[in-house]
């Protein structure tokens, strides 16, 4: 009865203009001390990180403005590096050379790590015993912990005289195409060997988020296409790469950022050259790196030269930082459409 | 269970066309083990995971085309039962069995035979629909196709045929490049029913394929079995005792007693398994007296 009395009052109330407000809901409150503390315990190590961050890029641009202001946009597109003279107005400081080694580093390093990780992270979940799965994620996951200067050395003593063997091969074999000339008769410090080493140091990243998403394909996907006849290569191409694709891509660019900012281990196994930009000849002992630079030159550096490093390293920073985010967002993309 | 059926209910099973009777003769009676008209059996067959036996001493034949229910209390081992029709049961660790699968003659466990093979002439569909959430609805009904690296021409032809049998073309005939995650649940189990028809198997396996869907979607579903099964050999699990005596042939009633290894209690026509089934345990389930 009741029920057929608010039906006659809602209908009565059509005429009536005043339509209800909705009332929208924030976040839960904390209510309890223990709640409240834990609530801004977070607040503050969230704000204090971005803190550091800010920080850090306030340092940077500050002391790197005389600097760049004095050389203007060319401190990024031009290609001279004039420093340790007396008189500060006839230094130039210019980083084209160092910002794009930096980007050809690690774009051939994502060139040859990306199909051994993915390969690797493939095996490790359809395809190894799981007592040699989990061998390998122990072997990966000690890669990834072994220091960069460790690994240069390593680059240095052992891996350059292996690669350039393989350097050799290539330039022999190959040499009529435009990347592989060299004209120089060596072919160790090059961006070749260099990017192997950064490759080697960013296997262990790509290959954990692999492995990660890889192992999410959900089983009822793969039952799906094993039941229709799928091959476990098949399998595995046309339904968890596809599946997997966007926390890999994320896990690329994870790789990209560490590869364009390391440091160390570049500078024990490439030729850095200041004033000359080696655009593709990859053999070449020729190449750069702003990471690299920052502590070649830093020791002897003049103070208006060091405000030039400190803008290299600004530049480097929101490269990195630009990456990252697009690494994030990447990962949250596809983490949202696995959802949906 | 199948005397409480209401009005509505009966008339739906008159509405069924072409009920069919078994092409193969007309006195086949599953369990004759070396009948050539008989597709797929077991002899024999233990199932086990890990130590623990589940199932023991089956021995069913699947006359061609005809269409079988499997029926019986949860976790009596239906599932993987029908799991090891087409060598799915082996992807879990520790899985094993003892017995024979005879497929067309031969035992689809011979070391001979590529599994790979045999998932094609025994299709499956899936209790949960899983069509690929990557792929377009085109390219679901195709991936079977790719995925078993078959040779085929005219794929619009393939696509259109497919989804008519599995009565979802003209839903979707408008829309092939949409996702197949934007299909409602009974829409994506007849996407994965069409999926399965695509690479043409000789048996379609089907676990509790209309469980999670709407009553319309069963439906169709059921007349697609009934359609399919002029040239198919269907094998369906079901917990719907109307549904097992709308779209089968024959019944069989797997029952597992106080956790012991589950075995084939019964297994007649259905008409028999419903109206004067031999066994009082098959009499109360039938029933709805346990399960
Ligand atoms: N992957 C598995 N590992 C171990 N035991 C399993 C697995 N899958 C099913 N079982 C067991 O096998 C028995 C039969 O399960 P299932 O075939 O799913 O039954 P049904 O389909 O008849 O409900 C159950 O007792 C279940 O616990
Ligand atoms: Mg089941």
């Amino acid at each position: 009865m009741s029920t057929t009395n608010n039906l006659i009052d809602l209908e009565g109330a059509d005429h009536l203009s005043d339509s209800p407000t909705p009332r929208y809901f924030g976040r839960e409150k904390s209510r309890t001390r223990s709640d409240k503390a834990f609530s801004g315990s977070v607040v503050v190590a969230a704000l204090s990180s971005l803190f550091i961050l800010v920080a850090i890029l306030f340092y940077l641009a500050t002391s790197s403005w005389p600097a760049l202001q004095k050389e203007g946009f060319s401190f990024i597109t031009g290609t001279t590096w004039i420093g340790g003279l007396d008189d500060p107005s006839l230094q130039v400081f210019q980083i084209w050379p160092m910002l794009y080694g930096s980007f050809l580093n690690a774009l051939l390093a994502i060139i040859f790590a990306v199909p051994i990780s993915v390969l690797l992270a493939i095996f490790m979940v359809f395809i190894a015993p799981k007592k040699i799965a989990r061998a390998l994620t122990i072997v990966v996951d000690v890669l990834a912990a072994i220091p960069s200067g460790i690994i240069g050395i390593w680059g240095f003593l052992v891996f350059t005289p292996v690669a350039e063997g393989w350097a050799r091969l290539i330039h022999q074999y190959l040499g009529s195409i435009p990347i592989f000339v060299n004209n120089q008769d060596q072919f160790t410090r090059s961006p070749f060997i260099t990017a192997w080493v950064l490759g080697i140091m960013i296997v262990p990243i790509i290959t954990v988020v692999a492995r990660e998403v890889l192992a999410q394909t959900p089983q009822d996907l793969l039952d799906a296409a094993r039941g229709l006849g799928g091959s476990l290569w098949g399998t595995v191409r046309m339904v968890a790469l596809p599946h997997a694709r966007g926390g890999i891509v994320g896990g690329v660019m994870l790789g990209l950022g560490r590869a364009l900012g390391e440091t160390v281990a570049i500078y024990f196994v490439l030729n850095l050259i200041f004033e000359r930009v080696n655009y593709y000849r990859i053999l070449d002992p020729e190449g750069g790196s702003v990471a690299s630079m920052i502590i070649a030159k830093f020791g002897e550096a003049t103070p208006e030269e060091i405000q030039a490093l400190l803008g290299a390293g600004l530049v480097l920073f929101i490269l990195t930082l630009i990456v990252n985010l697009i690494a994030n967002w990447i990962v949250a993309r596809s983490a949202r459409e696995r959802l949906a | 269970m199948n005397e409480t059926k209401t009005a509505a209910q009966e008339e739906e099973v008159m509405s069924i066309k072409n009920v069919r009777v078994p092409s193969s003769p007309q006195d086949v009676h599953p369990n004759q083990p070396g009948d050539a008209s008989v597709h797929l059996e077991t002899q024999n067959l233990h199932v086990w995971f890990g130590k623990r036996l589940i199932l023991e001493k089956v021995n069913l034949a699947f006359p061609v085309n005809s269409v079988t229910a499997l029926i019986g209390p949860s976790g009596c081992g239906k599932s993987t039962f029908i799991r090891v029709l087409n060598r799915m049961h082996e992807f879990i660790p520790g899985a094993a069995l003892a017995g024979r699968v005879l497929y067309d003659g031969q035992d689809m466990y011979d070391a001979a035979v590529d599994p790979v093979n045999i998932r094609t002439k025994v299709g499956m569909v899936f209790q949960k629909p899983n069509p690929f959430p990557t792929m377009s609805i085109r390219d679901n009904v195709l991936s079977g196709l790719k995925l078993a690296q078959m040779k085929y021409e005219n794929p619009e032809e393939i696509v259109r045929t497919c989804l008519e049998r599995a009565s979802l073309w003209n839903e979707v005939k408008d829309r092939l490049d949409a996702s197949a995650s934007s299909l409602s649940g009974g829409q994506q189990q007849r996407l994965c029913i069409a999926r399965s028809l695509a690479v043409s198997p000789k048996v379609l396996l089907m676990d509790e394929p209309c469980s999670a869907l709407d009553p319309g979607s069963t439906r169709r579903i059921e007349e697609t079995i009934r359609e399919i099964s002029s040239d198919m050999t269907v094998v369906i699990v079901t917990h719907n005792m109307a549904q097992a005596q709308r779209v089968s042939d024959y019944t069989a009633f797997f029952l597992s007693e106080d956790g012991a290894p589950a075995q084939v209690v019964e297994n007649a026509k259905t008409d028999e398994i419903f109206k004067k089934p031999k066994d009082s345990r098959t009499n109360d389930y039938v029933n709805g007296l346990f399960g």
